[in-house]
């Protein structure tokens, strides 16, 4: 008896007839995947994207150069050169950011005791070239100034656990 | 054809062509008129292919390309098209080149014995069935001579399993055909068609009769010979990369992926022509018969391709053993059977046709 069933099943193709039933149903689904480039999904405040060179209010560079970030880096993508600014305050010269060495690993915006390097929510930055991906100074300053909101309100969310 | 054209110089040019001139032209211009649109076809249902696979598995699929990334095949086609050939160091150039070549004519070449309506067929071959057979046989040379050419493990792993495949499969098929032809009385497509009217209380098509287990196997069968899921083992990535495409690029590719397309097309219309009534309507109902042969002959092969897209979302690829034990301890048997079956029936009902 187990025979003839397991012998019209197999014949009837009825396992495959009932597969072909689900997928066809799965067809009228809502989708699961979002339609990225238009719609993107939600990010927690404590995301680490791209990095980003903070100011205070007044545009003074928040960054001191103490060079905790650059010590902490378990990548060493980070290097720093620091010199006495015109004010007598100590700045940075340099700071360069390897985006290719770099593994998000919020290191520095943890050691960092002014909350000046960050890393934003952004994380659609990639290039062309590789060359590109060699952040300097400028280009981590402009980053701040660009997405300055975004990492304020995040920073101010996520305060509460911290 | 070449009537309408030697009418269409007098009214147009006021010349009169040849007799010689006009036969050959009207060849090409035939030739194109199946071509062209068969291009835009396969085209597209590249990109049917896509989406009903990406539903089926709660994705969107391409919808960016166009509206509804209706534009998305012609994208890519643009895009490999202004790829780089690289041709390995090691390949035999020659026969590298002619296989993509090989596969992609063949594909096209297939269809000049299908019966689009009534009558609508650039050659009406009396063996057209044979001659279908036989194409489909070649394509494993544009397959193995790729394998073969690139000089490399995997191309020539994906070649021999295409190869063996594609013939353990054809022997199947050939006996489903043998079923259907002792049936319908021709090698003739069009009378195949003609032969399946009304078989059965008005329904069209032998789908309807004891030949549709005999649908079920040439379909699957058609599935390994197209190399598509669940039987695209000669080009399974997990394995061996992309079998005997790994070696190539841009146009080549694009011949392969075309030839590939134009070829689960031809296996659509196939199973449309033999089991499912070619260009007559379902049933056998006079207002049905005022839609035209083709719309009806173009919806039945779209519905053979979305199943073919349908098997392809939902069975997982078979082992290689498994593919060769459902070839040769299954079908064949089974369909050796029906040969028997079929024709003892035909003997003693006294239904043969003349």
């Amino acid at each position: 008896m187990m025979l003839i069933k397991h012998a019209a099943r197999t014949f009837l193709l009825s396992e495959f007839v009932k597969a072909m039933w689900l997928t066809f149903r799965y067809m009228f689904r809502p989708k699961a995947t979002i339609n990225y480039p238009y719609e993107k999904g939600p990010l927690s405040p404590r995301f680490r994207g791209e990095h980003a060179l903070r100011r205070y209010a007044n545009g003074e560079e928040r960054c001191i150069a103490c060079k905790l970030c650059e010590a902490i880096c378990p990548a060493q993508a980070i290097t720093i050169e620091a010199a006495e600014a015109p004010d007598g305050s100590r700045r940075t010269t340099r700071y360069d950011i390897d985006m290719t060495k770099c593994i998000y690993c919020g290191y520095c915006q943890e050691a960092c005791p002014v909350e000046a390097i960050v890393e934003g929510p952004n994380f659609e930055f990639a290039t062309e070239t590789r060359e590109e991906l060699f952040y300097n100074k400028d280009k981590l300053l402009k980053n701040g100034d660009m997405w300055e909101q975004e990492i304020a309100t995040n920073i101010k969310l996520d305060a509460p656990y911290r | 054809m070449a009537d309408l054209l030697v009418q269409f110089f007098q009214w147009a040019f006021g010349v009169t062509l040849a007799p010689w001139l006009a036969t050959i032209s009207g060849i090409v211009v035939g030739i194109l008129a199946i071509v062209l649109p068969l291009l835009i076809v396969v085209a597209m249902s590249v990109y049917m292919d896509r989406k009903v696979w990406a539903g089926m598995q709660m994705r969107r699929g391409p919808n960016v390309v166009g509206p509804w990334g209706l534009l998305q095949s012609f994208a890519d086609g643009l895009k490999l098209f202004l790829k780089e050939t690289i041709i390995p160091a090691s390949a035999n150039k020659f026969i590298f080149l002619l296989a993509p070549a090989l596969t992609f004519l063949l594909a096209l070449v297939a269809w000049a014995v299908i019966p689009f309506d009534v009558g609508v067929v650039l050659a009406d071959l009396n063996v057209g069935i044979l001659y279908l057979f036989a194409i489909s046989s070649l394509g494993v040379y544009g397959i193995i001579l790729s394998g073969w050419a690139s000089n490399s493990r995997y191309a020539f792993l994906g070649a021999l399993r295409c190869s063996a495949q594609m013939v353990s499969y054809e022997v199947s098929i050939g006996f489903v055909l043998v079923t259907v032809l002792m049936t319908a009385g021709s090698l003739n497509l069009s009378e195949i068609i003609m032969a399946q009217k009304d078989v059965f209380w008005g329904v069209n098509g032998y789908w309807f009769t004891p030949l549709f287990p005999m649908m079920i196997v040439f379909f699957i069968s058609a599935l390994a010979e197209t190399n598509r899921p669940p039987f695209d083992l000669p080009e399974a990535e997990a394995e061996i990369v992309a079998g005997y495409q790994v070696e190539y690029s841009s146009m080549a590719f694009a011949l392969f992926f075309l030839g590939e397309y134009a070829n689960i097309i031809l296996m659509s219309a196939m199973t449309s022509i033999l089991f499912l009534g070619g260009w007559l309507p379902p049933v056998d109902w006079a207002p049905l018969y005022i839609i035209p042969g083709w719309i009806w002959f173009f919806g039945k092969i779209f519905f053979v391709f979305f199943v073919f897209a349908w098997v392809k979302a939902t069975v997982p690829r078979y082992r290689y053993d498994q593919l060769m034990r459902l070839g040769w301890k299954v079908f064949l048997p089974i369909s050796l059977l029906w040969v028997v079956l079929t024709g003892l029936f035909l003997l003693l009902t006294d239904k043969i046709p003349a």
